[in-house]
């Protein structure tokens, strides 16, 4: 008995963080599927977790370097370089079009581990440059247009399919998620990364490799942007060089909202992804909302809504932090 | 013999930290190892554990001449470091603390039963019981201490180092960690105890090395050495050297202008009460982590006062904000000019006249000609040597950087004027010119409080001299009755 | 305590030539790069030497300086604001509402466009204002508490627009831009102005003197009396309002508010000018004239390879690769 409720125990601020993000979206959830009357409808999920896969896996990468105690500013502009490079390899195979766009994302991750431990920039400032450098690449490799992808090749497949009912990007997803789950949880890299956010020289003096560890970091969260950016691509039918402005704030935030502290060494995979779907919710809401017509929402309040959010989580956060 | 090390010496660009230093330690032993600021025991550390090179002598652990190149191979050969600050993830559970970078595995994946079960057994030979599970932030300072210490024993260390353990502890915390170094020794494990409280290395240690400029100049069974004789090896002074000086004149008593009593905050300042008279050079003095600095952070407002009071020129005083204690004509000049006194990149100037800056406004605009006329008459009058006023600080010697310090005060005309370690790392020549200085502005009516480890400097210039052990003010010397050894017994905590 | 004995500083005569190569380079290396553009330009770049080509540039210039003026005070105290492009949205669509009349009837065109001028630059420095009271009383680092107004910013412009492109003609209000002084076009004079106002403030007043310390040693200047809480709240404000600024200068220019554009990536063009222009990113010097030749070296990279034929995205690459190039430089001088 007690070892089944272990997971549960509430033994530090962070959890209780992560339990209040779990209740918000379990809330939200319930109000929309009382107020609204297609909001549990299969159309509705199922478009909303195809939709949303995208964000769901740069925010697993987010969490990871903000963990470290890093940032990665870089992924949106990786994931729309990815998008180019998957839709022109696309026509060869649907499988070069993936591993193409992962490939491409792996890149970038490779190029902040080295100028983040190597230069010793700070990861804003590095990653700062390699979300202009991405975006630039992006643009020359696509010619300034979005690139149609192959239709012949089964490639959008990978986007606009079901699998078991669900569609194939919520499986990506969540096979990212339990691997990522598996390695912080479980595996003895998870907790060396959640040791270095705690303290670099702490944790260089504990015998830790510090820089192959933040290295691998990034070029995780490179690769997860650039397999964003492929299922961007194949969701869409083209490859997008302009699309991805904000995501890597709309990662943060998730990350953020899904109670890791951003000052690093603490955070869970679990809560990431609620917090990812809890912010997509507030959009998908803010839809059903206006459907009603009792109230003319536009788009546009979503932005707001999700800054109002990271306010109030980063304030509870720094409250927290406080009094300890 | 369990550590030898013999001859060590070590310069840093052409400064010697050590020469021909010495410690040896046998298994199961407890080691004192002390010595004051600057006297060589950190550099003397670092070279155990491969922080260091040293630049001569011999290192021989458990029988074998070794030569660590970085931390982890002295960890790996079972020299285990608990610093002051202890070196644990915070936000990680105990167990996973323990056993970080070693974790026990099962099919690849972390073992988190066999982790649990480990930390458990291995706290419990130090009789203590906690949820392992629990981030290590949530324990106190003692308890993670002994997580440390856990971590250390489970990578099988053969010696412990701690470096000033108890600092942060009250005294129920610090039995508890002696009991565990006891336990320690036990299993014959050795420690090397870095530590300033007189009675708690007595309670501890079974040996001590005492250590003075960069050598090893004293070794002793703890049982055979007094405090007195500690004290007097650690500090350096021959008793003879300093009767020949007479006792100073007593001046007549002028009123009272800064009056602490009962001033306490945190477990630093336990009960701290000192008087400084108008005219006057106080002393204040106390060996290393006897709670001076703390003190001098209290009374300007660095630091809140949680206990006390403090008068100045009779009115009861509060101050949240040094702001607030240089509005009444208070300045600090600190003892660590490189974190709390330069601003590195900024010109002697702008060093000179940051705490002037409101008084040098003129609608918002810095009065450059005023600004220049004190920049000038200071560094002519305390004689800073520099290219230029416009040259950076940082480009200037210990001794000139003082100088700028103490004119950023003396500028802002301070009835009050609290100088922590004044002379510290600067050259007997800039060291006797800082003292003459002082005593002038006092001669002219300024109140100084001045905080010192050097006995020369407190004979020669100290009106009055009040010590601090362990937090709290024991003794306060009239200059009648200030000598060498009345200054060492109050240290060494023995009332006359 | 038992501080470690740290090595004696080296005299400054004795460094190392590759120390001092980084130190050249990063005194001097905006000022060569600047020239050596120029110099390239009159090499290759047809019709380079013209009023039009000048003209262009300083134009294309003037609001990155602007906005670069108020990151580089922030910068200073070893902050950063990331919210500088929203709130040039949010001046940017506060403005022609206020003059076309959509929060009151405009019965006074004049005071309608001074108000215009007026309330969305303070709208802009309360913004500024609110995200250096998350810096202060909540100790929030800075990236963190900007992100706030990075993200609903814009959205509070795009609201509310309601997203929609405003489109005007309004000759008081687009002099700011379009105007020209002396036969200077206004927007270059503003720019002048408060590059020229922020320097002095900088050089001359006891507010710019207690920025540099308080971002050179935060500590020392608590202990010296430096109200750090309050410096902290000016810069932020400082950088909300020029951001304002520049705002307004965007949708006069454009003769258009469009709040999903208006100022979009400003932040990094601001930052990258900052860093290019030698300003340390951990605070504690303020150097305008570096920031304004690293705004210029930016907009004539970009305008070189225009003007040669090489496509915009080729001149992200290449300003990432300054970004990254100008802080190495730096923090490798800094460290002797």
């Amino acid at each position: 008995m007690q070892t089944i409720l272990r997971p549960f125990a509430i033994k530090s601020s962070g959890d209780l963080a992560r339990l209040g993000v779990m209740l918000a979206l379990a809330g939200l959830i319930l109000f929309g599927a009382l107020r609204y009357d297609n909001f549990l409808s299969s159309f509705n999920i199922l478009s909303f977790l195809r939709y949303n896969s995208m964000f769901a896996l740069i925010a697993l990468g987010m969490a990871f370097v903000i963990i470290t105690g890093g940032i990665d500013l870089s992924v949106g502009g990786t994931a729309a370089m990815a998008s180019v490079v998957a839709a022109l390899f696309s026509p060869y195979h649907w499988a070069a079009g993936l591993l193409g766009g992962m490939v491409a994302g792996l890149a970038v991750g490779a190029l902040n581990g080295f100028i983040i431990t190597k230069m010793r920039i700070q990861p804003f400032i590095a990653t700062l440059a390699t979300m202009l450098a991405a975006y630039g690449t992006g643009l020359l490799l696509a010619d300034n247009q979005s690139v149609s992808v192959s239709y012949d090749t089964g490639f959008t497949v990978i986007g606009q399919d079901d699998f078991l009912g669900f569609p194939i990007p919520a499986w990506i997803a969540l096979a990212a998620y339990v691997l990522g789950w598996l390695v912080l949880e479980k595996l003895p890299v998870g907790r060396h990364i959640l040791a270095i956010g705690d303290g670099e020289a702490t944790a260089g003096l504990m015998g830790l490799k510090v820089e192959r560890t933040l290295a691998a970091v990034y070029l995780a969260s490179g690769t997860l942007a650039g397999l964003a950016g492929v299922i961007l691509a194949s969701q869409f039918g083209a490859g997008q060089p302009t699309e991805g402005v904000g995501w890597e704030l709309f990662a943060i935030a998730s990350v953020v909202v899904g109670g890791t502290l951003l000052t690093g060494g603490s955070g869970s995979v679990g809560a990431t992804l609620a917090g990812a779907l809890l912010l997509a919710m507030v959009f998908n809401i803010l839809n059903f909302e206006n459907g009603l017509g009792w109230i003319s929402l536009s788009a546009y309040w979503q932005s707001v809504i999700r800054g109002a959010f990271l306010l109030v989580v980063v304030v509870l956060q720094a409250k927290l932090m406080a009094r300890r | 013999m369990l550590l030898s090390m013999q001859g060590i010496s070590k310069a840093f660009a052409g400064v010697a930290a050590l020469k021909a230093a010495s410690l040896e330690v046998e298994p199961a032993e407890v080691m004192a190892l002390v010595g004051q600021n600057g006297a060589g025991k950190s550099t003397l550390i670092k070279i155990l554990t491969g922080v260091y090179r040293r630049d001569e002598g011999t290192i021989a652990f458990d029988g074998r001449d070794v030569d660590f190149t970085m931390p982890a191979e002295a960890q790996a050969a079972g020299i285990a470091t608990i610093y002051q600050e202890i070196n644990l993830a915070p936000q990680r559970s105990v167990a996973e603390n323990i056993y970080l970078s070693r974790e026990p595995k099962r099919f690849g994946l972390i073992d988190h039963a066999a982790m649990r079960r480990g930390a458990e057994a291995v706290l419990k030979t130090f009789n203590l019981t906690i949820d392992v599970d629990r981030p290590v932030a949530h324990f106190d300072a003692a308890t993670r201490q002994m997580v440390a210490i856990a971590r250390a024993v489970t990578q099988n260390a053969r010696l412990v180092i701690m470096d000033e353990p108890t600092s942060s502890l009250d005294e129920r915390e610090v039995a508890v960690l002696f009991e565990t170094i006891r336990t320690l020794k036990r299993s014959g494990v050795a420690v090397i105890f870095i530590g300033h409280r007189l009675d708690e290395l007595y309670e501890i240690c079974d040996r001590v090395t005492i250590m003075r400029d960069g050598q090893t100049v004293a070794k002793s069974p703890m049982a055979d050495m007094p405090k007195m004789a500690l004290v007097r090896h650690m500090l350096g002074k021959e008793l003879a050297a300093f009767q020949a000086m007479a006792p100073g004149e007593e001046k007549p008593e002028r009123p009272v202008r800064l009056d602490v009593a009962n001033a306490g905050a945190g477990v630093r300042v336990r009960d701290v009460s000192l008087t400084v008279r108008e005219g006057e050079i106080s002393g204040l003095a106390g060996l290393l982590g006897s709670g001076r600095t703390e003190t001098a952070r209290l009374i300007f407002g660095a630091d809140n006062l949680e206990r006390g009071t403090m008068r100045l020129a009779g009115s009861e005083r509060t101050y949240r904000e040094p702001a607030d204690a240089i509005a009444d004509g208070i300045g600090l000049v600190s003892e660590d000019r490189k974190i709390d006194g330069i601003v590195p990149d900024m010109s002697i100037r702008e060093n000179m006249t940051l705490a002037l800056l409101p008084r040098l406004k003129k609608a918002g605009i810095v009065d450059r000609a005023r600004q220049d006329e004190i920049v000038t008459r200071y560094i002519r009058a305390l004689g800073v040597k520099c290219a230029s006023p416009d040259q950076p600080i940082k480009e200037l010697s210990g001794g000139n950087q003082q100088k700028v310090l103490l004119a950023r005060w003396l500028a802002t005309d301070p009835r009050v004027l609290i100088v922590d370690e004044p002379t510290r790392g600067i050259d007997i020549g800039a060291k006797s010119e800082i003292l003459k200085l002082l005593r002038s502005l006092a001669d002219e009516g300024l109140s100084v409080l001045m905080i010192s480890s050097e006995f020369e400097e407190l004979l020669a210039a100290a009106d009055r001299v009040t010590v601090l052990s362990d937090g709290t003010s024991v003794k306060t010397l009239p200059r009648k009755d200030l000598s060498e050894a009345a200054l060492l017994a109050a240290m060494a905590h023995q009332v006359e | 305590m038992t501080t470690i004995e740290t090595p004696a500083p080296q005299p400054a005569g004795a460094l190392s030539s590759g120390s001092r190569l980084f130190t050249l380079a990063s005194r001097y290396g905006t000022f060569v790069a600047f020239l050596a553009l120029i110099a390239v330009n009159i090499a290759i770049t047809p019709n380079f030497l013209s009023w039009q080509t000048l003209n262009v540039n300083l134009t294309q210039v003037a609001t990155i300086v602007i906005v670069a003026t108020g990151m580089t005070l922030v910068i200073a105290t070893g902050g950063i604001d990331l919210s500088v492009g929203s709130l040039m949205a949010i001046a940017g669509a506060l403005a022609p509402m206020i003059f076309m009349g959509q929060f009151w009837p405009v019965e006074n065109m004049a005071v309608a466009v001074t108000l215009a001028l007026i309330i969305p630059v303070v709208v802009a420095s309360l913004f500024g204002l609110f995200n250096g009271l998350l810096v202060t009383r909540f100790s929030i680092q800075p990236i963190i508490a900007t992100l706030v107004l990075f993200i609903a910013g814009r959205g509070i412009a795009q609201v509310m627009t309601n997203g929609n492109l405003q489109v005007f003609k309004n000759e008081g209000f687009q002099f700011i831009a379009m105007g020209r002084i002396a036969g200077v076009p206004a927007q270059v004079v503003l720019m002048v102005l408060i590059a020229a106002l922020a320097f002095a403030m900088i050089r001359y007043t006891v507010i710019g003197r207690q920025i540099i310390a308080v971002g050179g040693n935060e500590k020392a200047a608590r202990l010296t009396g430096i109200p750090v809480k309050r410096v902290k709240l000016f810069v932020y404000m400082v950088s909300g309002a020029l951001a304002g600024i520049a705002g307004l200068v965007v949708v006069a220019r454009n003769s258009a508010s469009d709040a999903n554009l208006v100022g979009l990536g400003m932040e990094l063009d601001a930052i990258a000018a900052v860093a290019v222009g030698g300003t340390l990113l951990t605070g504690g010097r303020a150097n305008i004239v570096g920031t304004v030749l690293g705004a210029f070296v930016i907009q004539l990279v970009r305008y070189t390879l225009l003007a040669n034929g090489v496509p915009d995205a080729a001149a992200l690459i290449v300003k990432a690769g300054l970004i990254v190039l100008a802080v190495f430089i730096q923090q490798r001088a800094d460290r002797h």
